[in-house]
């Protein structure tokens, strides 16, 4: 075989013009729209996964939005029971002080009026000792009247009884 | 696997056909006629049977050559009878543009029939059409069985290769257009392109879109999709039994290859022909020196991609036929039984490698093509 000598110049020319004329008809009527389909039902595909990947994250993303506001309520809640513990523990003790203050009061002015009743009593018992007294001193300045031995006598009596006082 | 089997079976069925096509010779000249064959690899030395050693390699040649009139088979002992039909011949002679039918040749393809036209004298030899010059009345040989009498005309004949191009472009055109009209209907194919959309983003994914790069593939893929596709389309016509050895025409290859060249050129960037004319980073004597490497580096990229197509179907093609061949090669010393039984599984076997080989050489063609245009806008780092 010569290839110089198989070398056709004219089916070399036809060759080209049909290459030539397929290349523009296949861009024109198949490459182009085939190309362009596929792009776009790549970016399609691409753009449908990426919107499902963003879609998953926002749902991770609420989600973990949900379980931060629950754990914010629940240690409000744990706070707020806290507080009102600690309240009420203030509470009990400042009432407890206070009753306590109240009732040594009570029991202090309890106290002074016992004793300023004691006093009282006191004061008057003696007043009716010396009324008794001044009664019997009566009686004996009128019996010593009568009876001057007797008065000697029931002095010294008296007197012995006063001495124990 | 299910595409193993499918090309398989495919393969198969080409084969068949090609044996079967084979056959009607086989019978008819199953009683060797002792014959003297001319020289020059003629075979009408018996009415255009195929029988010897010499006939079956001058048919090889016959249709490894581009041929002007579409045959088909031949039959008949006594006369053959040949089926096919003929095709339009466009020569430009002395005389100016001539169209007639190539069935004014009468089969005869040895320069022996001269056809009288408008004035012009034409013949037909080895499948190419020479004038005679003036005065001639018919064909004279040299000693090399060279014509001396006459010059070959320029032929724009729709030749059997023309007529495969022009299917394989018809094919395509109908293939993916239809595609490319699906997509009007949906986003995913239905019918025969669910198997060509996988094919096209296989050229853009694994042939283009790594060599070229992300940012400009898009602009080279019209060329490669089409030389890709083209390719393969005749590869496989030339393995069915029609005969098209469109792939194995260098006047062929030449030309698909010198559209990978123009385009590489024409779209090649300054760095490129920087780095072919005054490689950077390198002494200036070496620049000197790499300068007309680089040149012949620019012609030796698509030379090799003309010649490794021409060369990888033109050797299919004469195998298959040799492997054909050895049923009637081997018919003495194997029987006749024996002579094709080992035709056909050897040539089931190279059909099947055939197969792959009509895949591989498009793939191998366009993958080249897009690395060399890659070369080409390749973006350099400057150091």
């Amino acid at each position: 075989m010569n290839l110089i000598h198989d070398f056709s110049p004219g089916l070399f020319v036809i060759q080209a013009v049909i290459l030539l004329v397929l290349i523009l008809l296949m861009r024109k009527f198949a490459w182009k729209p085939i190309l362009d389909s596929l792009q776009n039902r790549e970016e399609g595909i691409q753009s449908a996964l990426d919107a499902a990947e963003n879609a998953k994250k926002e749902l991770q993303n609420l989600q973990a939005d949900n379980e931060r506001v629950l754990k914010l309520a629940r240690e409000e809640k744990e706070a707020l029971l806290k507080e009102a513990r600690e309240l009420k523990a203030v509470i009990l003790a400042d009432a407890k002080s206070e009753a306590e203050k109240e009732s040594e009061k009570i029991i202090k002015q309890a106290q002074e009026t016992i004793v300023s009743e004691k006093r009282a009593a006191l004061a008057d018992l003696k007043n009716q000792v010396a009324g008794v007294s001044l009664q019997i001193a009566e009686e004996l300045v009128k019996s010593e009247l009568t009876n001057t031995g007797k008065q000697q006598e029931l002095i010294a009596a008296l007197l012995k009884e006063n001495s124990l006082n | 696997m299910n595409l193993v089997k499918y090309l398989a079976v495919v393969a198969v069925m080409f084969f068949s056909f090609n044996f079967a096509f084979a056959k009607p010779i086989a019978t008819s000249s199953s009683q060797p006629v002792a014959h003297d064959v001319h020289h020059g690899g003629q075979s009408e030395s018996h009415g255009g049977m195929v029988d010897t050693k010499h006939e079956i390699d001058a048919y090889k040649e016959h249709h490894l050559a581009d041929s002007h009139d579409f045959h088909l088979f031949s039959y008949g002992k006594e006369e053959r009878k040949h089926i096919g039909f003929s095709l339009p011949v466009i020569v430009w002679t002395t005389q100016g543009l001539k169209t007639f039918m190539s069935s004014a040749f009468h089969h005869n393809d040895d320069g022996t029939y001269v056809y009288s036209h408008d004035g012009v004298k034409l013949v037909k030899l080895h499948s190419k059409i020479y004038e005679l010059n003036s005065g001639a009345t018919h064909l004279s040989f040299d000693a090399d069985h060279h014509p001396i009498n006459a010059s070959k005309v320029l032929d724009f004949s729709i030749t059997k290769s023309v007529v495969g191009m022009l299917l394989a472009g018809l094919l395509m055109i109908l293939g993916f257009g239809s595609l490319a009209k699906g997509y009007k209907k949906g986003a995913i194919p239905t019918g025969i392109g669910r198997v060509l959309e996988p094919l096209v983003i296989f050229v853009r994914d694994e042939i283009a879109r790594p060599n070229i790069g992300e940012k400009k593939y898009r602009k080279f893929m019209a060329f490669l999709l089409t030389v890709f596709f083209f390719i393969w389309v005749l590869n496989l016509l030339g393995l069915t039994p029609l005969g098209f050895n469109v792939t194995g025409n260098i006047a062929v290859t030449v030309c698909l290859a010198l559209f990978t060249f123009f385009i590489t050129a024409f779209s090649a960037n300054k760095d490129y022909w920087k780095h072919i004319f005054w490689m950077p980073g390198v002494p200036v004597l070496m620049k000197i020196v790499l300068m007309p490497i680089e040149v012949l580096g620019m012609f030796t990229k698509p030379f090799s991609l003309l010649i490794r197509l021409f060369a990888n179907i033109t050797a299919g093609h004469a195998v298959v036929m040799g492997l054909i061949a050895v049923g009637y090669t081997a018919r003495e010393a194997l029987g006749i039984p024996g002579g094709f039984g080992v035709s056909f599984l050897l040539t089931l076997f190279i059909t099947l490698i055939e197969l792959l080989v009509a895949f591989l050489q498009a793939f191998i063609f366009t993958m080249l093509s897009s690395l060399f245009i890659g070369m080409a806008v390749e973006e350099h780092d400057h150091h």
